[in-house]
């Protein structure tokens, strides 16, 4: 196990930059989860972290060493890849074997190794079957058990619950949560699915355009936001953003109410007002908006209405009851503290 | 019944069709076409082997009747060919000529497909462009400057001398190229990260996923180098040293060629290519690369 550093990393492709100076600390164990949007660099982050991608410039550390011109054999990681990457021709305990070829360990040692990732991985069972005769989550579970043979510092895994169906992928989750907490390594883990983020993370590390947006625990980058894109990114459904102008201590929303925030400006300033669907209610509160409900989505304990508003289509919450009819005039409250407002031009948050 | 499992369902042949495979009844007109077109060509591709077998089986005066059942048949020839000393040495030679160039093909090829397939380095389009340019040449323009080649290394009438052009090609070259674009980069990087080296890689990893196309190339290598005639002609002097198709062209005097023991000893030298072909065409059949990949 060890902590990893990375300092000021760039990529570029011929003239074209890619990542523009990635600076990122991760602690000995911890569980980091780079998530973003596609082509926002977090993949090629991780190889380079890897040593499959040549670094431009900047350093990546792993434990007290500088890898920067290391093969990647020798920076002791392992890493499971969105296609499992486990080999057709090769049986169950040859593949998680494999791991261990060049391993300096007895035949005994080694065996004892595989049986106990078997064991932890549930697939004593399966050793002998061809990859072929596996369904996709135990292929999966082969490559995480291929990767944990060896041992390594520092596990990365690039999307690798892309591939499987939902209820998979929310069954994999788990098990890869419970292996951290069990093995206790630290694991870089590269998604897109911002649920899987905030689900399996202890930081998370959203990426946009090759940039850092915010490096955080789930309930910051959540709750606190550093900017629009984040507040936006995070959570399903999206956070709503209402445009408006912040003059004194007050926002008036275009074509709607005003209100007082917590914010003063001498100067007006043209603003981004955020607030999640689930701080948006029916009930009673500071009134911030009113509308006409156009689509209503049921999901059981709560239905997600959709609001024609003088500030645009916005989603709000109601209960899962009694929802108000589609065509039904609504008046929407949420408590000002729940209330974001960023720079309407950077998308930076006022604080 | 079981059917192969990695075979993909839209190519495995459905119970359906399996069953009415079976009732053996034309359905409609044109299917009726279709059968006789397919019993056409099947004839046609039989007839030379089904004149080859019944000539080998024919006595000389009978050789220029057309009729494929032989009036006498006997199995003479057979045992004039098994018995010449000569034909014992073309066999052994053609053997060892095309067996030793499709294993250097096999090998040659493949490293130097998988090289220009999976690394990146400067030139490698010109080399790759290069290598394919000399599909173009004819063989006939190429047997002089090969004949020249071997005269200055002293390789004419030699084993190496007859294998040398061949021992690597440009089309198994570029078949194998195209087959590893198939092995997803991810099972390298992934043995990489393994700590194996780029040789292992290459052996342990992408070489068991391009079986088939191995087997393709086996098949045409062989096949290619067994057959050939003009190059082993021209390089060959001595009798001990001709391959079987050099060899068999020679039976007869100048008043005739005596077909039948031509047409015996190509029967035998069929058997050869056969078994090569029920080698490795199980691995031609079976696809194997997309099994370790997302299902």
């Amino acid at each position: 196990m060890a902590n990893l550093a990375v300092r000021n990393l760039m990529k570029s492709y011929g003239q074209t930059e890619v990542l523009h100076g990635i600076n990122l600390d991760v602690a000995d164990g911890e569980f980091v989860v780079l998530v973003g949007p596609s082509g926002c660099g977090k993949s090629t982050t991780l190889r380079m972290i890897a040593g499959l991608e040549e670094i431009t410039a900047g350093e990546v550390m792993i434990g007290d060493r500088v890898v920067n011109n290391l093969e990647p054999k020798e920076r002791d990681i392992a890493m499971v890849f969105q296609n499992y990457a486990i080999y057709p021709h090769m049986s169950v305990k040859k593949n998680i074997a494999f791991g261990l070829r060049t391993s300096k360990m007895s035949k005994p040692e080694k065996e004892a190794r595989i049986q106990e990732v078997a064991e932890i991985l549930d697939m004593q069972l399966l050793l002998d079957r061809k990859p072929n005769a596996l369904s996709g989550g135990q292929r999966q579970r082969v490559a995480i058990g291929r990767a944990m043979v060896r041992d390594p510092a520092v596990f990365l895994f690039d999307e690798p619950l892309s591939n499987l169906d939902a209820q998979l992928r929310t069954q994999m989750r788990l098990e890869i949560k419970k292996l951290h907490q069990r093995v206790g390594n630290t694991i870089i883990f590269v998604t897109h699915d911002q649920v899987e983020a905030m689900t399996m993370a202890d930081r998370i590390v959203i990426m946009k355009d090759g940039h850092i947006q915010q490096v955080g625990t789930p309930a910051e980058v959540y709750h606190q936001p550093t900017n629009a894109f984040v507040a936006q990114f995070i959570g399903a459904p999206s956070m709503n953003m209402l445009p408006g102008t912040l003059s004194g201590d007050g926002v008036q929303l275009q074509g709607g109410r005003s209100f007082k925030t917590n914010q003063t400006r001498e100067t007006s300033l043209e603003v981004l007002v955020g607030v999640r669907p689930d701080d948006l209610t029916l009930e009673a509160g500071q009134s911030i908006l009113s509308g006409k409900v156009t689509v209503r989505e049921p999901l059981g304990p709560e239905t997600l209405i959709y609001v024609e508003t003088a500030s645009g289509e916005i989603i709000a919450k109601a209960s899962g009851r009694a929802p108000p009819e589609v065509g039904e005039a609504v008046e929407l409250s949420a408590d000002l503290s729940n209330l974001h407002i960023f720079d309407a031009d950077s998308g930076n948050v006022l604080r | 019944m079981t059917v192969a499992t990695d075979i993909p369902a839209t190519i495995r042949p459905s119970s359906e069709t399996l069953l009415t495979a079976g009732q053996g009844k034309p359905r409609n007109m044109g299917q009726l076409v279709r059968w006789l077109l397919l019993f056409i060509g099947g004839i046609i591709m039989i007839m030379p082997i089904a004149y080859m077998i019944s000539t080998s089986l024919k006595w000389p005066h009978e050789v220029y009747n057309v009729n494929l059942i032989p009036e006498e048949p006997t199995i003479e020839n057979y045992t004039y060919v098994l018995e010449d000393g000569r034909f014992y040495w073309w066999f052994v030679n053609s053997i060892i000529i095309a067996t030793i160039t499709t294993i250097c093909n096999l090998f040659f090829d493949s490293l130097v497909g998988y090289t220009l397939c999976k690394f990146r380095f400067p030139g490698r389009q010109i080399v790759f462009i290069a290598i394919l340019s000399t599909l173009m040449i004819p063989t006939e323009m190429l047997v002089i400057p090969w004949y020249l080649m071997s005269q200055s290394f002293g390789w004419l009438d030699s084993y190496w001398g007859i294998m040398f052009p061949g021992l690597m090609t440009a089309f198994g070259t570029f078949l194998m190229k195209q087959f590893f674009e198939s092995v997803p980069d991810e099972f390298i990087e992934a043995a990489r990260i393994d700590g194996l080296n780029e040789l292992q890689i290459w052996w342990t990893v992408a070489m068991p996923l391009v079986k088939p196309a191995l087997a393709a190339l086996a098949i045409f290598v062989f096949l290619g180098n067994w057959t050939a005639f003009l190059w082993p002609l021209i390089v060959t002097n001595s009798t001990e040293m001709y391959t079987i198709p050099v060899g068999l062209s020679g039976f007869g005097d100048e008043a005739d060629v005596a077909w039948e023991l031509i047409m015996t000893g190509a029967a035998i030298s069929t058997i050869p290519t056969l078994v090569v072909f029920l080698i490795f065409q199980r691995f031609i059949i079976r696809g194997v690369v997309m099994a370790g990949l997302k299902g």
